[in-house]
């Protein structure tokens, strides 16, 4: 890649606010639901299954048709093509046809006049079914040998007879609770009709491209007939990868069968009870250790939750494999992962993409070392760490780039760690109804879609002859300041100001074929596509200039929003109008797929990744022994995220990932009962962490070492590193925190505690300790 | 009597003579007024996406107060202030609340922000002192997905280290006066066929309407009312504001007791609560979030009768009993007896609840309050334990407890009341009688809040901590730390 023609970073690495931060708070970021309505606009409302497996014996539709400003009803019967809203295998009606397959599922779908009328309309159908006994929770698929998918095992050499031969050996089981996205813009779509079947939508989505796809398939039309435009979303998280299709489908379809434009805005109640979530997980394991806590063999058995169907269960269900080692060396192993068929909405991806389970599990492992061992967790963690010798992760990839030494000794001591640990066992020997617990836990997280064909994004790039910029990319924003890295790259690469770069709306007819904002992937893949757009611009630019003041190429450079020739001098602008004026193109399309992903799942060799993103995190609780109410008192963070391309923009993604995180494994809880309802499907009793769950002492920095601020060794983005998943996984601490807290009541004995940690969790486990 | 709606927006008078009963202030806002600056996120009253800023006169001042628009009817903003999002700034000049979270980097995907932005905009109008702390309690309603928090309290706190000077400070004074206009003793109905919006203008009237509408939904704060609209779309074709009825919000506090109107919100009585025991305070500081407060009332939080309210169990542990008005004919009852079984409560068609009358404890009694729940702030209890008891020379002479979550009301525990009696609070093996017994008074359920031993187990944990707490108060001893969190913790 050509840098060349800079001296030094000019817009990249600069702490520059989102780009929409004035919008936001001026309440003008305009999202789905504020686009102003075409004329004729009708509103769509889903009816739902209110069983969780059965068939369907009649719909009887007549009242909802009545009903006031009903203009239609969809049924599966109208759909001209597939229907089928599935990002993988299929399995996914957009419409019920005989099989009820979820408690939520949509059977039918009313188009009227007002969002109201369709949703009072709704409720008026007469659906008569043949209820059946759902499969509702994971150990009931599992005894009806029940899956969605395939095992999958990661082997290397003999785990149960290194086990069996090891000093000490330990298992264990435990749940690790799933969890709503909570995105606080809900799905939200808007079709509006073009000429000749034509069809645009406006989709609150991370996957505009197969948003399309599916839209093209259902309404057998081309792929070229639909365009889907997102500018940006209220939040996504996962949550919008394949879940905003169906939506967008119905408005389609809508529109398609009225001629009218269609809006379907999901109600958050029907928001939680129809879209997926993250995996809940049973795990079961066991491990060989010596006397110095060093792993010999780890076995280990995950079952998860995916829900009726398929969707992206595969490559989630891979990642807790991948991750299963978080930072440690397994010598011997063996990785199970049972992907198991349930009759509850199929779950999906969430930020982490699996790979949060796995290190649960990980983090629960090495905790419970340490307490049987009555040692330090840490000195634990720290003597498992990948080394060199020992730097092969159970799925064959060599670990070159390990810094997390460097962290973790870091962390440790601005944390004083070792200091607070003392006086909470201090504290814990002289109060008897609140204890005390600290934990410090590393992160390590694989950069790049493990199913290799998604490593791969487009762009576009016009320079206009006043010297402004429009910039267009696959990536698409969901809050995590994308469009403003993005922006940053093609700025530093035309040496103009960033205000000078027009960031526009992910569109599928600007830049098609885009794979989804997923993996953490979004600026290293779109900030290399637009770096080479800008740089195939610039380079025909300073042709022009080379030829027009007789120059080298090499003495033409791009800062300050001017282009220096040798001593001479011009504006961005002037050379701009010139290029127009030779007749030389002023846009470019730019493409990146990632290089160096060798992973061949079906002979599982190969590295999956580009590289490792690498954290680490301290976290201080105290809980009330008598109620299982638990606090976060202090929580430090040291996150790489290698040259960071803007340190503002990273530091809210670790902060907000880690409360994410934190969220999962204490408040966040799903409860389904017997009949596969989801009883949390709403704020009310859904309960994500309020601004008093953040600990009042929370410091975070990011990593920097001795030379190159932290530079990935791999030839990403300036050198950048992805920041979306990896934090999440920081909140893994204040779990091993809780534990350590509860291990305390009993010296030698595992606290018997499931994620999340809620208090009426946190007190079962204290009470298991007699 | 006035038929139509009058209001200021953003401080310009506007009327509205036809409205549905049941139209809430965000679907006025997005769908008629086309302003789209607030949004929906949850369309219950949880998230605070739909915050707007509302000022009333409250205790004959302006005070501007966070609201959530997604429950709130259109009808309930008549006499006051209308501030939203898209009022803030000024010739396209960022208001300072807005530059300050632009400045911190307080949004991600900027969907909440409008809502943080009103709260921290009533926030900085409202004159209170501004902590770190309190800023918690500030920013409880509103729910933010992506930052974790931590750049919008820092905002917050930068936010509030100017004065306001603003287009509101501006008018302030003017606005106040229009405001103290709009609040007469005449009725407001507003009808259209069968619908009718009616805000009587005096207490009589109210509780004539009550008797002339039997049909018509009683509405105070519609904290709750406004979910059956939203959520279960049950359609309300008449409606009797409480809101405009002149002293039915009155507090009046003597040395022995409190007489707080139905119509006081949580806010108005916060005060007069939370000096009855630091434990009362937290717990009503933990109800719902600063916007329900300012919606929601005590009066409402009993007459619904839902067994998980938080007023109820504590206001019965006191003592309090409840004043009931038919048209001109009043009774009063204990609380606990107005609540006769799931659902159904000890009300008459037509009758309103019209004052609560709690006894102040005395000296030597003894107050707790906790509030259990999967989250600490804004979330509705697994468990609400109330307990008052009377000590004597180290011994438990009286005693009243009072749970919600327990049972299909919220009940008191007259078993374990009984065997509380005598207890010897120095002597920790006289207690356990007391904390068995709690099982004979409560069979609670397992639900999406909690399992019914998790209930049941905490209840008998939360009589061992109170017993403990007051134990080590009335001895005179140091006191073992017994909390995670909560101002007698604090304060301690």
């Amino acid at each position: 890649m050509k840098v060349s023609n800079r001296i030094k970073l000019e817009t990249v690495g600069k702490a520059l606010t989102h780009d929409s931060a004035v919008l936001h708070v001026s309440g003008t970021a305009t999202y789905v639901d504020d686009i102003l309505e075409p004329e004729g606009c009708l509103h769509i409302a889903p009816g739902l299954s209110s069983i969780a497996k059965g068939k369907i014996k009649s719909m009887d539709l007549e009242a909802v048709r009545k009903a006031p400003g009903v203009v239609r009803v969809l049924t599966a019967k109208d759909i001209p093509g597939v229907n089928d809203c599935s990002p993988s295998i299929g399995g996914d009606p957009i419409l019920a046809e005989k099989n009820i397959l979820f408690h939520g599922q949509v059977l039918f779908a009313v188009v009227a006049t007002s969002r109201k009328a369709a949703r009072h309309a709704a409720k008026l159908a007469v659906i008569e079914t043949v209820e059946q006994k759902p499969i509702v929770r994971v150990e009931q698929g599992l005894r009806a040998k029940k899956k969605v998918l395939d095992p999958l095992t990661f082997k290397r050499g003999d785990a149960k007879k290194a086990i069996s031969k090891a000093e000490h050996k330990l298992s264990g089981e435990m749940h690790i609770g799933g969890q709503e996205h909570f995105y606080l813009e809900g799905q939200v779509s808007l079709a509006v009709p073009g000429e000749a079947g034509a069809l645009k939508v406006h989709c609150s989505t991370q996957h505009p491209t197969e948003v399309q796809h599916l839209i093209a398939k259902m309404l057998k039309q081309s792929d070229a007939a639909i365009t889907c435009e997102c500018r940006r979303m209220g939040g996504g998280f996962g949550g919008k990868e394949s879940q905003a299709a169906q939506w967008a489908c119905l408005a389609a379809l809508a529109t398609h069968l009225t001629g009218n434009p269609c809006k379907m805005r999901l109600d958050r109640d029907a928001d939680m009870v129809s879209t997926g979530k993250r995996h809940d997980f049973a795990v079961a394991y066991e491990v060989g250790f010596d006397d110095k806590g060093v792993l010999s063999a780890v076995d280990v058995d995950f079952a998860s939750r995916c829900g009726y169907s398929a969707d992206l269960s595969l490559g989630v269900n891979d990642r807790t494999m991948f991750h299963s080692d978080n930072s440690y060396y397994f010598p011997e192993c063996r990785i199970h992962s049972q992907r198991v068929f349930t009759n509850t909405v199929s779950n999906t991806a969430f930020r982490g993409f699996g790979g949060p389970q796995g290190m649960v599990f990980a983090e629960r492992m090495m905790d419970q070392i340490a307490i049987k061992l009555d040692e330090d967790p840490l000195e634990i963690r720290q003597r498992n760490f990948y080394a060199k010798g020992k730097d092969v992760t159970p799925y064959g990839m060599q670990v070159t780039d390990n810094i997390l030494n460097e962290i973790v000794d870091e962390l440790e001591r601005t944390s004083q760690y070792q200091k607070r640990r003392k006086e909470i066992a201090k504290f814990n020997a002289a109060n008897k109804y609140v204890k005390r617990g600290i934990a410090l836990n590393p992160v390590k997280f694989g950069i790049a879609f493990t199913l290799k064909h998604l490593n791969q994004a487009g762009a576009l790039v016009h320079v206009y002859t006043d010297g402004s910029i429009q910039v267009n990319h696959g990536g698409t924003e969901m809050g995590q300041g994308l469009y403003q890295k993005v922006a940053q790259v093609v700025a530093e690469e035309f040496g103009v100001e960033i205000t000078k770069v027009r960031i526009t709306a992910t569109t599928t007819d600007k830049v098609p074929n885009t794979t989804p904002t997923a993996a953490s992937s979004g600026s290293d893949l779109n900030g290399m596509a637009a770096k080479k757009a800008a740089v195939t611009i610039r380079e025909r630019m300073i042709e022009v200039a080379a030829k027009l003041y007789q120059a080298k190429p090499s003495a033409i450079r791009f800062a300050g929003g001017m282009v220096h020739i040798g001593k001479r001098r011009i504006a961005f602008a002037e050379l701009a109008k010139t290029c127009f004026l030779e007749r030389v193109q002023l846009s470019a399309t730019g493409f990146y797929a990632t290089p160096d992903i060798t992973w061949e799942r079906d002979k599982l060799s190969g590295n999956p990744f580009l590289y490792f993103a690498y954290g680490a995190s301290c976290s201080e609780v105290i809980i009330d022994t008598l109620t299982g109410e638990m606090k976060l008192l202090r929580n430090d963070i040291l996150h790489d995220v290698g040259a960071s391309l803007n340190p503002a923009l990273d530091i809210g993604q670790i902060e907000g990932g880690f409360v994410q995180g934190m969220g999962w494994l204490t408040n966040e809880e799903l409860v389904y009962d017997e009949k596969g309802r989801l009883r949390t499907h709403a704020p009310s009793t859904y309960k994500i962490p309020t601004c008093s769950d953040i600990p009042e002492d929370f410091r975070v920095a990011l990593y920097k070492s001795g030379g190159e601020a932290g530079a990935n060794q791999a030839k990403t983005i300036y050198r950048s590193k992805a920041v979306g998943e990896p934090p999440v996984m920081l909140a893994t601490s204040v779990f091993s925190a809780i534990t350590h807290a509860i291990a305390s009541i009993k010296p030698g004995m595992m606290p018997k505690l499931d994620a999340p940690a809620t208090p009426e969790a946190i007190l079962k486990a204290v009470e298991g300790m007699g | 009597m006035r038929n139509k709606l009058v209001f200021l927006r953003n401080g310009k008078r506007q009327e509205i003579s036809n409205f549905s009963p049941d139209e809430t202030l965000l679907d006025y806002l997005r769908l008629i007024e086309r302003k789209t600056g607030t949004k929906e996120g949850c369309n219950e009253g949880d998230c605070g996406a739909c915050t707007v800023s509302l000022g009333r006169i409250r205790n004959g001042a302006l005070s501007y107060e966070p609201v959530n628009a997604c429950i709130l009817l259109l009808g309930q903003i008549d006499g006051a202030d209308l501030i939203t999002v898209d009022d803030l700034a000024e010739n396209s000049k960022l208001h300072s609340v807005q530059k300050a979270m632009v400045d911190h980097h307080g949004a991600q995907c900027g969907f909440c922000t409008p809502g943080f932005v009103m709260t921290l905009f009533s926030m900085h109008h409202s004159g209170e002192k501004v902590t770190r702390n309190s800023i918690n309690d500030w920013l409880a309603g509103n729910l933010c997905r992506c930052t974790g928090y931590r750049p919008i309290a820092d905002a917050a706190m930068a936010s509030v280290s100017q004065k306001p000077n603003d287009a509101l400070m501006k008018r302030w004074d003017e606005t106040e006066k229009a405001l103290k206009k709009l609040q007469g003793n005449e009725d407001l109905v507003v009808m259209d066929g069968e619908n009718v919006f009616g805000a009587p203008g005096t207490i009589d009237h109210l509780a004539e309407a009550c008797v002339r509408y039997p049909e018509a939904t009683i509405v105070s704060g519609a904290t709750d009312v406004g979910l059956w609209i939203t959520k279960q779309l049950r359609a309300q074709k008449q409606i009797i504001w409480t809101g405009r009825a002149k002293g039915f919000d009155s507090i009046k506090s003597s040395a022995k007791q409190l007489v707080i109107g139905a119509g006081a919100t949580y806010r108005d009585a916060y005060d007069a609560l939370s000096q009855l025991d630091s434990d009362i305070e937290e717990v009503f500081r933990r109800l719902g979030s600063r916007h329900v407060r300012a919606s929601g009332t005590i009066g409402g939080n009993i007459a619904n009768g839902s067994p998980i309210g938080d007023s109820p169990p504590i206001l019965i542990a006191l003592g309090a009993s409840l004043e009931l008005r038919h048209d001109k004919k009043t009774r009063t009852l204990p609380l606990e007896d107005f609540f006769i079984e799931y659902g159904k409560q000890d009300r008459k068609v037509g009758e309103l609840v019209a004052k609560i009358i709690v006894p102040k404890p005395k000296k030597n009694e003894y107050v707790r309050a906790f509030k259990i729940s999967k989250r600490f702030d804004q979330d509705i209890s697994a468990l609400l334990f109330a307990l008052k008891v009377t000590v004597q020379r180290g011994r438990i002479v009286s005693a009243r407890l009072a749970c919600g979550g327990m049972a299909g009301t919220p009940k008191r525990a007259k078993q374990c009341e009984a065997k509380l009696l005598g207890i010897v609070l120095a002597d920790e093996t006289s207690w356990e009688g007391a904390i068995a017994a709690l099982t004979k008074d409560y069979a609670p359920l397992s639900d999406m809040r909690a399992s019914a031993e998790y209930r049941m187990k905490t209840a008998q944990n939360l009589l061992r901590k109170a017993l403990i707490e007051i134990a080590d108060e009335t001895a005179g001893k140091p006191r073992a730390q017994t909390r995670v969190s909560g101002f007698r913790e604090a304060a301690e």
